[in-house]
């Protein structure tokens, strides 16, 4: 392997123009698969979950799922598609074991929906048009494990075993237009188009999209022009990155890539390549020469799909908000920045800020609770802030409880440390571990008065009018109290009995 | 009408993995000279009002509820498998060393 020594990321705006091609494949979450009533649970043992029709054995005839149709539909209507009239499947052949009919299913030069676009929103809340070349439905192939080589690498295996279980499984590929003009927040803007396309695909509920469970995988075209040119460079197509900052780096990687090769005068072979999550580099896959040959025909199989218009239009009047206006929306409501609101998107806590203040909470102490303690406790147990064992109901029930007096800030993270340890709801943990705060003046009265008698040399600064040393007797009185009193309650009384003012 | 060459036979051939004798090429390059030439002759009728077919039907939209139907089971299904492993078809190696 050849290592190519890197021009800088600037160097290589510089000289050049990156252009980009996103292609997205967005395993659906249908019920059964695209062709056939198999099952598609996850995780079920290999080979459990297969008919004739995916197994491509004589005889077997497909139907296509009615629902994978709809999705494709929704899918397109919410990118600002048009929607075909009138359409065909078509056989894409070739040779290779995870594909077990030895044709994909797919579409060719009929796609269900094309022409379209997606607005993406950068982090400092520039608007980006990607334009939509198509949509087209297909199906996913079986899941190969490869034995005998290093690290279940293909190469260097001595054998693979095959679980058609996939097989079959709807997916919907989107294909933008060439991304040109984005400049040197192309990496940026190819990332946020695959995180804006995946709120997409959640928001209209037709996959749950998790990249880490392979649901949203993306191919990631990128080619280099000089300044100024219109005709566009050799790209190279990194393949399966599956993660949003693989996105974002990988772009960056083959921008760097291609302009030191172009810069030595050497020429970008057009190929696929892999990319390394552990280092950031892609390397070359296979060189795209006679692969490109699928003889694709039309599906004899299947008859055409041909949306009414009326159920078209019904689909698209069913359509959700979609999720760029709704955080726009809620970004207004909520009165925060685009920054914020993209810290918000980035934790996976805009549906739970939504639901707290539903049930109560206002809007700017749902966000502390949610992007403060809770995210970090989510990630100090890598796992997602929705999946902690605490309801928006109950992180509002905490948030009422300080805003009433009754928690302060510190109390009311032990409460929240008690619901997610499953010590109940927010009341009965206040309850049990007795966190409600000394508001009651006898008591803090003493703890007060306490402070002032263990620490007469401080007592004597704020007599003589240092008012600032009076923060170390209120932490003796938080300490006494075990941080239940309401510290500034407690400032209050020990500057009014040393005859201090602020 | 252009026809078809002995070279793209060969390359078809490969494609579809058919491992052909050089006399077998001839034998079947000209025979598919003379298919794709009747076949060719359609194009003489089929002007522009007459669109091309796909399916001898006139359906669209046969589709079939999103319901879980039953199937095979794993020893149904690998039961035409030459060689299996763990539940799964054994394949020979895909990729030789790099």
């Amino acid at each position: 392997m050849t290592v190519t020594e890197l021009v800088s990321y600037e160097d290589a705006l510089t000289s050049y123009d990156p252009v980009m091609g996103l292609e997205v494949h967005v395993e659906l979450g249908t019920k059964t698969k695209m062709f056939c009533g198999c099952a598609t649970t996850l995780g079920a043992e290999p080979n459990t979950q297969t008919c004739p029709t995916c197994l491509g054995l004589p005889g077997a005839l497909p139907v296509v799922n009615a629902v994978g149709v709809e999705s494709a539909v929704r899918i397109g209507l919410a990118l600002n598609c048009e929607i075909a009239e009138w359409c065909r499947f078509a056989r894409k052949n070739y040779f290779y074991p995870d594909m077990p009919k030895n044709f994909q299913t797919s579409q060719y030069d009929e796609p269900i929906a094309f022409h379209g676009y997606l607005d993406v929103e950068l982090a400092d809340g520039e608007v980006f048009r990607v334009g939509i070349e198509r949509a087209h439905m297909e199906e996913d192939t079986g899941k190969s494990t490869h034995i005998g080589g290093a690290a279940g690498r293909i190469h260097g295996a001595s054998h693979s075993l095959l679980d058609y279980n996939r097989a079959g499984i709807p997916l919907i590929e989107i294909v933008t237009k060439p991304i040109t003009g984005a400049g040197a927040r192309a990496p940026e803007v190819a990332r946020a188009y695959v995180a804006e396309l995946r709120e997409l695909i959640r928001s209209l509920g037709v996959s749950e999209a998790r990249m880490e469970m392979g649901q949203l995988r993306c191919d990631v075209n990128v080619s280099l022009r000089p300044h100024g040119r219109e005709a566009f460079g050799t790209r190279s197509e990194t393949k399966n990155v599956n993660s949003l900052r693989s996105v974002e780096r990988s772009v960056r990687f083959e921008i760097q890539r291609h302009a030191a090769v172009l810069g030595d005068g050497g020429t970008i072979v057009q190929e696929t390549r892999h990319f390394h999550e552990d280092n950031g580099t892609t390397t070359s896959g296979r060189v795209k020469e006679e692969a490109e040959d699928y003889r694709y025909f039309p599906e004899p199989d299947l008859v055409p799909v041909a949306p009414e218009r009326a159920w078209v239009e019904e689909l698209r009047s069913e359509l959700p908000e979609l999720p760029l206006a709704r955080r726009t929306r809620l970004r207004e409501e909520w009165g925060i920045s685009a920054h914020e609101m993209q810290s918000a998107l980035n934790a996976g806590a805009i549906d739970l800020v939504v639901a707290t203040i539903a049930e109560g909470a206002d809007p700017a102490a749902a966000r502390k609770w949610w992007l403060g303690e809770l995210a970090r406790r989510a990630n100090e147990q890598a796992t997602e802030l929705a999946a902690l064992p605490i309801t928006p109901a109950q992180v509002a029930r905490v948030a009422a409880l300080v805003a009433e007096g009754s928690l302060n800030d510190k109390l009311a993270r032990q409460t929240i440390e008690g619901v997610l340890a499953g010590e109940g709801g927010p009341d009965e943990v206040v309850e049990k571990r007795g966190l409600r705060i000394v508001s009651d003046e006898g008591a803090l009265g003493q703890a007060v008065d306490d402070a002032i008698a263990g620490n007469p040399a401080i007592a004597d600064k704020i007599r003589g009018g240092k008012v600032a040393a009076a923060g170390a007797l209120v932490g003796a009185v938080m300490k006494a109290t075990r941080g239940q009193a309401d510290a500034a309650r407690a400032r209050q009384l020990i500057l009014e009995r040393l005859g201090a003012a602020e | 009408m252009p026809g078809i060459t002995r070279e793209e036979v060969a390359h078809l051939a490969r494609l579809a993995r058919l491992e052909l004798t050089d006399e077998e090429l001839d034998h079947f390059a000209g025979q598919l000279d003379d298919i794709i030439g009747a076949v060719a002759r359609v194009a003489d009728v089929a002007t522009e009002d007459v669109p091309p077919t796909s399916h001898p039907l006139p359906l669209t939209n046969v589709m079939r509820p999103d319901e879980v139907r039953p199937g095979l089971t794993a020893r149904q299904a690998l039961s035409g498998a030459p060689a299996q492993e763990q539940q799964r078809f054994k394949v020979p190696q895909i990729l030789g060393e790099e």
